[in-house]
């Protein structure tokens, strides 16, 4: 399903430094039009849906449509992405509609500090199997 | 055919950077992350440089960018020997056992790591149901360091709330390299966006890597990075095969679609010997949408059977069939050969093959309001439906998507699954990579650890200072993301002790910074020379753009090196016709063009590609046996033939000369066997 931008809705991201869906797309698909200040999808069949874009747009301004190579259409799939959890409404083509809501993290965005707590290195163990978290003996294969 | 050079007559030369540094990771997904986080450690003290470089944003790049709703290896309770069997078994008898049990008795820090940066993980509630991240936390669920126990969806897999996976992965390495800012002094060590196209040798000793030349996908510049030692991994091969998906639907690869073999590339090209890139996957996946089968299969026993009812794993006409040509490995069943059987029925006319998520609720629901009455029994039917559900949100959303469109519920209606188009990885359930230095404390053969030409380093690849982990690393599939990590962490911690142990070196290369710009840049000075030649600059004689590349690519390696088209049929005169088409493919590389940065990227990409699918072909063409059934099948040796093959296959290629050189290479078994199975 390649991603589409709304263009009522999209803003160009004039606010931020950089347009968070071109930041974001891992395949560099999300570009800008600096004429019209939107951005869009430059190679749609090259789009993975894997929603980043979507998820990370401040306007919501992304969202998806089926690959219409096999997908009928009047389906979507929205997000709505927090801070610790996301949303998601799925409509289905016939009208039903399904709701969820799963956990993403469980640490404030930005809390991770990576070596608190963890043991310093030991040079002496540089070329011993294990890491330098490692505490216990590595094991062997048994004959 | 004239060929095209690069000397900025006609396009803008770029800007050009330097960057001198110590440990070079190129690739930003699950292992370079694991390598800046271990790596950092052992460097700073040592005020060693650690640089990331990532073709896109490491918050949401490589493999995981979309998320997981699980970790496929976790060893918890398990021995890393049963790990090692599992594998072996899997991949048709031929694994390198020193790296895969290495792997397994590392892991398992990664993912307790995972979860104490935030990752949630599902916990085994006391009524024996699951709960999510959340609701183990509320409920006092200790972590899996403390011993807390994963709902485990398969021996080796737990499930997770994965959505954010990549992002507290990324977190923690972006963390780790900022420490490395402060011990250094470096005021810049994680590029984004760069693009690396080529790795360099050294000007004096002819079998080190010294430099990465790689160019910005925002501005008009190049980089070349300068190292004392570097870890790969860029990840594996996606749209090499023709896919079934047409047009617009061809992004619905089912591996990412931005894994282009640049791991396979950069390291062939510098000469690293390569093991196993016949091995290739066909994974079975909800046709089209391509969604995760194997929660289905494993945690919700879900049935997979021809349209007639019937399961094509159990038939003993088939079996027997098999069994003739691929012998033992049949009785286990692994996933090549249920490949084998799916395929074998929908020959027969027998298909679509069918999951039966119907009939799973079903069961499931039966269980559940008989175990805890209606009421109770429905709510957790209802969570297990939404766990359903997320198991396509977190990892496939297209999927989703695609039930929605076609109005399929699981609990009403079955869903059709299929082989997909092959795919070249060595993390997943594959094992096509670079033959690396392993452990030396396992009793593996000396050849693979003590006496490695190139050093005796772990995960040392036969280039001196190269060092492979994730998908890259051969001969050891089924790391999947965490062993991925845990892969990153081990190779980077041993290229930090060959860099110490080589003090006095300094990268230099005998290439200007000018010609490698030259060579980067060529598809746009191909571009602006002659696209005024024409009314449309799509439609020109004097190049190709590198869209059709790719299309040319997978059609050669679908109808000739055992594609959808064929049924994964390919010969040794099938082969060696298409490696003649590859051959002319690969001399219309020199007139590739781009007419922007985003092109550039696909033309380059596309080149590796090619050279993936290169060593591909010539190592089936060299291995005359069909050890995969179910990925691929040698018409003229049909057989799995250990008689012969129980071996590893593995080449050189020489970028001066153009050439490949393929071996074979003893397996040594080092876990004993598992006892046999029963059906």
């Amino acid at each position: 399903m390649p991603s589409y931008v709304i263009t009522e809705k999209c803003d160009g991201c004039k606010a931020q430094d950089k347009t968070a869906c071109q930041y974001i797309c891992p395949n560099d698909l999300m570009t800008l039009n600096r004429d019209l200040m939107k951005a869009y999808n430059q190679e749609p069949e090259q789009c993975w849906e894997c929603y980043n874009c979507v998820k990370i747009c401040p306007q919501q301004a992304i969202e998806v449509r089926a690959y219409q190579d096999f997908a009928p259409l009047g389906a979507n799939v929205i997000p709505m992405r927090g801070t610790d959890s996301i949303m998601w409404t799925i409509k289905f083509r016939n009208g039903i509609l399904k709701r969820f809501k799963f956990p993403i993290r469980t640490t404030a965005e930005g809390s991770v500090d990576p070596y608190k707590g963890k043991p310093e290195v030991d040079m002496a163990k540089l070329k011993q199997p294990g890491f330098f978290t490692t505490s216990k003996a590595m094991p062997v294969i048994k004959k | 055919m004239e060929k095209e050079t690069c000397t900025f007559s006609f396009c803008k030369k770029p800007e050009i950077e330097t960057v001198e540094t110590d440990l070079l990771l190129i690739g930003g997904g699950m292992a370079c992350c694991g390598a800046a986080f271990e790596g950092a450690r052992w460097a700073n003290p040592k005020k060693m440089k650690i640089t990331m470089v990532d073709k896109a944003a490491t918050d949401r790049s490589g493999a995981v960018a979309m998320g997981l709703s699980a970790i496929n290896t976790y060893m918890g309770e398990n021995d890393p020997a049963d790990y090692v069997k599992m594998v072996r078994n899997d991949l048709m008898g031929i694994i390198r056992e020193d790296l895969v049990y290495d792997l397994g008795r590392h892991v398992d820090d990664s993912v307790q790591l995972f979860e104490e940066w935030g990752l949630p993980i599902w916990k085994m509630g006391d009524d024996g149901f699951s709960l999510d991240g959340f609701q183990a936390k509320e409920a006092g669920k200790v972590s899996l360091k403390d011993g807390g126990k994963p709902v485990r969806s398969g021996k080796w897999q737990i499930m997770i709330n994965g959505e954010s996976y990549k992002v507290i992965v990324a977190e923690a390495a972006k963390k780790a390299l900022e420490t490395n800012r402060a011990a250094t002094g470096v005021k810049q060590n994680h590029y984004e966006r760069v693009f690396i196209v080529k790795l360099y040798k050294d000007a004096k000793e002819p079998n080190r890597v010294a430099a990465a030349a790689g160019f910005s996908v925002r501005e008009n510049k190049i980089y070349v990075f300068k190292a004392k030692a570097m870890v790969l991994a860029a990840g594996g091969a996606v749209n090499v095969f023709r896919p079934r998906s047409t047009q617009e639907g061809q992004g619905r690869a089912w591996y990412p679609v931005w894994n282009s073999g640049s791991g396979y590339a950069l390291g062939l090209q510098a000469g690293a010997e390569l093991t196993m890139m016949e091995n290739r996957f066909v994974p079975a996946r909800f046709k089209d949408g391509y969604g995760p089968v194997g929660a289905w299969f494993l945690f919700f026993k879900a049935k997979a059977t021809n349209s007639l009812g019937e399961d094509y794993c159990t038939k003993a006409d088939a079996l027997a069939e098999a069994k003739a040509k691929y012998g033992k490995y049949v009785d286990n069943l692994g996933t090549a050969i249920r490949n084998h059987l799916m395929m074998r029925d929908m020959k027969l006319g027998k298909g679509p093959i069918l999951m039966r998520t119907d009939e799973a609720m079903a069961a499931i629901n039966k269980t559940f309001k008989e175990k805890l009455g209606d009421k109770e029994g429905a709510k957790k039917v209802k969570h297990l439906e939404a766990e359903a559900w997320e198991d396509f949100l977190d990892m496939a959303i297209g999927q989703a998507g695609l039930w929605a469109s076609k109005n399929i519920e699981p609990d009403k209606t079955p869903s059709e699954i299929m082989p997909t188009e092959p795919y070249l990885l060595g993390s997943h359930a594959g094992c096509a990579g670079f033959w690396c230095c392993g452990p030396d404390d396992l009793g593996a053969p000396e050849e693979w650890n003590k006496k490695w030409p190139a050093g005796n380093y772990n995960r040392h690849s036969t280039v001196q200072g190269l060092f492979m982990c994730g998908d890259i690393c051969g001969a050891s599939g089924h790391k999947f993301s965490s062993g991925s990590h845990a892969e990153g962490r081990i190779a980077a911690k041993s290229a930090i002790a060959f860099i110490l142990d080589h003090p006095n070196y300094t990268p230099t290369i005998k290439e200007t910074e000018d010609h490698l710009a030259a060579e980067l840049y060529l598809p746009f000075e191909v571009y602006e020379k002659h696209k005024t030649y024409t009314t449309d600059t799509s439609t020109n004689p004097h190049y190709i753009k590198p869209k059709m590349l790719q299309t040319r690519l997978q059609k050669i390696s679908d109808e000739y090196f055992g594609g959808i088209s064929t049924w994964y049929m390919t010969s040794k005169t099938m082969l060696d016709e298409g490696l003649r088409q590859l051959q002319m493919l690969k001399e219309d590389t020199s007139k590739m063009a781009a007419s922007n940065l985003h092109e550039l990227m696909r033309c380059w990409e596309n080149y590796h590609r090619i050279l993936s699918v290169e060593a591909h072909a010539r190592h089936i063409l060299f291995r005359e046996e069909s050890r995969y059934p179910g990925y691929y099948y040698r018409g003229d040796f049909d057989l799995v033939d250990d008689t012969n093959w129980k071996a590893f296959v593995n080449s050189k290629y020489d970028m001066e000369k153009d050439t490949w050189e393929v071996k074979k290479v003893p397996y040594v078994q080092m876990v004993e066997d598992a006892a046999p199975v029963k059906h």
